[in-house]
This record gives structure tokens, sequence and C-alpha cells, in this order.
């Protein structure tokens, strides 16, 4: 099976997607749609259902019903490695038992493009760079990822899944571990990807207020169900958040940046 | 070339690539294994196993003459050269590469540097299995391939059950991966000494040589015989080499990236057994090795499985025909079994690295 053909419909379409575990219903009747270029939020207290969602997208996991469209193919349809030429996963636990250097961690992201056996020509090691270079790694190249801080660690993987030139990426929390300058510097850095490359990013996110300041469009989760989907505007409103969390907020804007601001409004 | 004149929305066919000509490459020269540099350090390498087994066969408890033994086929330098210290040195290659391949790629498949076929229970598997088709197929008149097949299977099975048994909720638990293995090693060793008081055990080896691990007195077929299913098992591993790297990053992230999990399991597991089935029905069970050699190998060399697995070949080659050399001297006119001096220097080597794994883990 070939990677291609383009097709102009949305780089990704999960529709009335319902999957758990055993018994236990995890997600019911969940849909969207990320076009390319475009970056998704998934939201929702601990529990709702994001990672599983995620493992569904990715195609990791079957969904109980409901399907998943990926560039207009079903997602089943795509053989192992070539779905991991077109969608590359960012894990939150993310590390290696043994010591890699950094660039030999971004060159596995080749790995699907390569087969098992051929060895990383100029333009992998080119792309290698490029992804290493983006993410401020050049400097880290040579060194051993257990070396690393957690956030330097998580940008490697990010690198390595760019290295992958996927068209579509699923990222579970990328902003944790992260410090507030690189989680505005990966977010640019996404967004010019995005632009560039026509990539589509789909994200769960703990932090309201990164997810309001960088998302398109937003899918909010609780128990399984979508609250809310649609721009950050339509989904992020006061009466949504309190009846996903529980708790009061105040949703005003930052004053900066003219994103929402999701404030928590309990004295 | 003309620039496309609009990316349809949709379409990462035609997504410009992010490499571009101009880079320079060679910031990222030595982090990553180049062809160039894996030629060169294998090239190294067979050369120092080369050395090492010409030392080994010049030297022993009897001294010879090399140019005699090579020019006059009468002589008695001749008859010890090619009777006994060479298939005995080639057996010392032979088995030794077969450990350490078979260490590193268990060490891959549990993702811990402690993993090693004897420490996990599996030669001691091997040994019962081979040591059963040598009193039975003795008693039965067998053939004598029955040996090293049966050897695979009994290993093959004490593999599946340590790899089930030290599952924890589906995590595979470095602790009980290796208290079990201490059990399954006890049990094989149990089984072992309860055949040998059951039936006297096939003449030309003793029940020592199976525990401790010996290269005594092996023919030219047996050489061959273990090296044509090493090589055969080693080519299965390499042929998985890259996947091994991808599975060190975890099992959900080597699917992410295009490995079939199962499947590769599942080949490591047949490969390993069949290559520590014929080495422990030739040479009983010599500890280890397979855990010095691809760990040393490691931190020298960096973690990339494609450089590792043949470096281990190489280098297992090397390290158990220089031990075997020493147990044939050290106590010269008598002999020690090979694995007690890789048992010896592996002992405390283990420790070594248990409680460097633990400070690890803390750290972590």
């Amino acid at each position: 099976m070939n990677d291609g053909p383009a097709s102009t419909g949305p780089a990704l379409k999960a529709r009335d997607l319902s999957a758990g575990y055993g018994q236990r219903q995890v997600l019911n009747g969940v849909s969207l749609e990320v076009d390319a270029g475009e970056l998704l939020a998934i939201l929702g207290p601990n529990g709702a259902g994001k990672s599983t969602l995620l493992s569904l997208l990715g195609g990791s996991m079957r969904p109980w019903r409901g399907s998943v469209e990926l560039l207009g193919r079903p997602i089943e349809d795509f053989e192992r490695r070539a779905l991991a030429r077109v969608l590359a996963s960012v894990r939150q636990e993310s590390g290696a038992a043994f010591p890699f250097t950094v660039l030999e961690v971004v060159l596995m992201g080749r790995a699907p493009h390569l087969g098992p056996i051929r060895f990383e020509g100029t333009r992998d090691l080119a792309i290698a760079r490029a992804a290493l270079e983006r993410f401020g790694l050049l400097s880290l190249a040579g060194r051993y990822i257990q070396e690393l801080s957690g956030g330097e660690r998580r940008r490697v993987f990010l690198a390595r899944a760019l290295a992958q030139e996927p068209a579509v990426a699923l990222l579970d929390e990328p902003t944790a571990f992260l410090d507030l300058k690189h989680v505005s510097e990966i977010f640019a850095l996404l967004k010019q990807l995005r632009a560039e490359r026509r990539m589509a990013v789909i994200a769960t996110f703990h932090d309201l207020n990164v997810a309001a300041q960088y998302a398109d469009r937003i899918l909010l989760l609780k128990d399984g169900v979508a609250v809310g989907w649609g721009a950050p505007e339509e989904v992020l409103t006061a009466d949504n958040l309190r009846r996903v969390y529980e708790t009061e907020v105040y949703v005003g804007r930052n004053p900066a940046t003219g994103a929402l601001a999701v404030l928590s409004a309990v004295r | 070339m003309t620039a496309p004149s609009r990316i349809p929305a949709g379409s990462p066919a035609t997504a410009p690539s992010l490499a571009t000509p101009e880079h320079d490459l060679s910031a990222l020269d030595g982090a990553y294994l180049s062809p160039a540099r894996m030629a060169a350090v294998l090239g190294v390498m067979a050369a120092l196993l080369v050395l090492t087994a010409i030392v080994a066969v010049a030297y022993g408890t009897v001294r010879i003459d090399l140019y005699r033994a090579l020019t006059q086929p009468a002589s008695s330098d001749h008859a010890i050269l090619f009777s006994a210290r060479l298939p005995r040195v080639l057996m010392g290659v032979v088995v030794g590469a077969v450990l350490a391949a078979v260490g590193a790629a268990l060490q891959a498949l549990v993702r811990n540097p402690l993993a090693e076929g004897g420490i996990l229970g599996i030669s001691g598997g091997g040994a019962f299995g081979a040591i059963l088709a040598l009193t039975l197929g003795y008693r039965l008149g067998g053939p004598v391939s029955m040996v090293p097949l049966c050897a695979f299977a009994m290993a093959l099975l004490s593999t599946l059950a340590v790899y089930r048994l030290a599952q924890v909720n589906g995590r595979l638990e470095p602790f009980s991966l290796l208290l079990i293995g201490v059990i399954f090693n006890a049990f094989w060793g149990a089984l072992i000494l309860l055949v040998n008081a059951l039936v006297d055990l096939y003449h030309a080896h003793s029940i020592i040589a199976w525990l401790m691990g010996s290269l005594e007195a092996p023919t030219y077929y047996e050489v061959a015989l273990v090296a044509a299913m090493g090589l055969g098992g080693f080519a299965v591993l390499f042929l998985r080499a890259r996947d091994m790297n991808l599975l060190s990053l975890g099992d959900d992230a080597a699917a992410d990236l295009g490995v079939n999990i199962e499947v590769l399991r599942r080949t490591i597991f047949i490969a390993t057994s069949l290559m520590i089935g014929a080495a422990v029905s030739v040479s009983g069970i010599i500890g280890f090795v397979g855990l010095i050699v691809p760990h040393i190998l490691r931190l020298a060399l960096g973690a990339d499985h494609r450089l590792l697995l043949p470096a281990s070949v190489l280098g297992g080659g090397a390290l158990l025909v220089a031990a075997d050399l020493i147990a044939r001297i050290v106590i010269a006119p008598a002999e020690l079994p090979v694995g007690v001096i890789t048992a010896l220097c592996g002992g405390p080597f283990f420790i070594y690295l248990l409680r460097r794994e633990e400070r690890r883990s803390l750290v972590i």
C-alpha cells in the first residue's frame, strides 16, 4: 500500500467513537475532525478519556463502535509502518532503556521510512539535523538521553516525531515538565510547522490557558462524552467549564495576547 | 525546479521536506552509527579475536612448536594442535559468540542490562534438555542432533515461562525477572542432578561439565553444528537490530514507529533459545559471558544494536577463548571448567551492575 494519494478532506476524522477496557466504557460517541495545518486541543479532567481517545486516533486501540479516517482512508487499512510514515505519536512517558544519543533517538523517527535494514542516508541525517535545530537541540546531539532534564527529553521526543515527517502528530500532554519559555517556544514552532508542512496536530492538555492560546479547535471531554466542540471562544465558556471541572471559573481575556484566559473563581 | 503554486489542504505528500541540501552535517559526526564507524570497529574487533585465538592455540600445558605442528603432519605437535587445541579454541569462539549475542538480544527484549541466558535460567533449561536427550537418546539409540534440538525445546520453554511469570500487571518487573531466573536455575539444577542419580550419564560428559560449563574435547562435527545453529540464530537477530533499538523506547513507542511487538518478541524468544540450546548442548552452562560482553561493549560503543550484536559476537568469542586459556593453564597440569573462570569474574561484575541499576532507578 502506498502512502498517498492526497485527498482534500480533513487530515483526520473520527466518527461516533465508543471504546473501553473490558466491561468498562471510557468513551461514548465522540466525533471530531482536524484539517491539515490545524491544532486541535483535547481537554478534560483526569479520567475523562483523553488518553484513550488519542490511542484510538493513533490506531493503537480499536474502538467498540465508530471509525477513524486518516487522510481519507480508514486507519485500519494502513499497514503498521505505512501508518508511522504519516502519523507520529509522542507519549507522556518517554525515555530509553539504554544509552542512546539524542541524535540516535531522533534518527529513530526515520525508521518507518527505512525499514529494518537500511542505514540512514544523508537525507535522513539532514532531516534529523533540521529537527534538532528546530527544537534547539543541535548542541546536545551527542549527549546521552539519560543525561538530559525532563524538559530537554520532551523536546527530543518531539524532534523524533518531527523527523517522521508526519501529516498528523498526536501529542499526549506536550507541555508537561516544560517551563513557560519552552512552552511558548514549542507552540511557536508547532505553528510554523503547521503552516509550512500543513501538519495537523492533536494534543491533550492539562493547562486550559495554553490550549486557549494556541488551539484552533477544542474538544472538551467529561466522562467520555464530548461536552464542547469548536473554536476556543465557543467551547471555553464559564458554563461549560463549570460543568466539566465542577468548580467556579472566570473566563476573561489575556490583555497581552487577546487569547482567552481561564482562572479559578473559587474564593 | 518550479515551486508548487499552492499546497492543497490535507495533502502532506506534497509538503516540503525538512531537509535542505545546504545543511552541514558535520555537527552530527560521532553522535550516531555510520557504516564507516561500524566497519572500523568490527574490523579491529575481528583482528583482536583472531589474535586471541592464535595465542590460545599456541599456548597450553604442553609446549608445542607451531612451525613443526604446521609443517610435520606426523609430529605430536601436529596432533595436539589439530585434534585438541584447534577444535577447543574454535568451540570457544563459537560458544562465546553465541552466549554474548544472546545476552545482548535478551537485554534488548527485557530492556534491562541484567538479563542473560544463564541468569534467567534459560541455559539451565537447555542443559536439562540436552541431558535428557543424551541419557534417553543414548539408551534408545537416537541421533546426536537430537541433543541440541531437545536443548532448544527446553530453553524455549524456560524462556517463555520466565517471561510470563515475571510480568506483573502486564509490565516486566526487573527484580521479579531476576528472582524467577534464580528459582529456575535452582530448579533445572535439581532436575539435572535427579536425572544424574537415576541414570548413568553419557560417558563423554561429566555432570560437573554440564553444571559448570566446559569446552573439553569437542569434535569438529560438534563445532560445525553449533556454528551453523548459532549463525542462523544470529542472522535472524541481526535483521531485527533496528527494531531492538526502537523497543528500548518502550512497547508503545516502538509500536508507534511501526514495530510489531509480538512478532519481534516471538522472534527473539525462538532465535535465542535455538542459540542457547546449541551452545549448552556442547558446553553446559557457561554463565556471565552474555552479561559482561554486551554491557562493556555498550559502554564503549553505544547502544545501537546494529553494532552491538555483531560486536558482541566477536567480543564474546575472544573473551571465552581467553577465559578457557586461563582455565587450561592456571592449575596445570590439571584443568578447570571454563565456567568456573567466567563465574568467578562474572559474579562480582553482576553485583556491581545490580548496585548501579538500583542507584539509577532511585535517581530516576
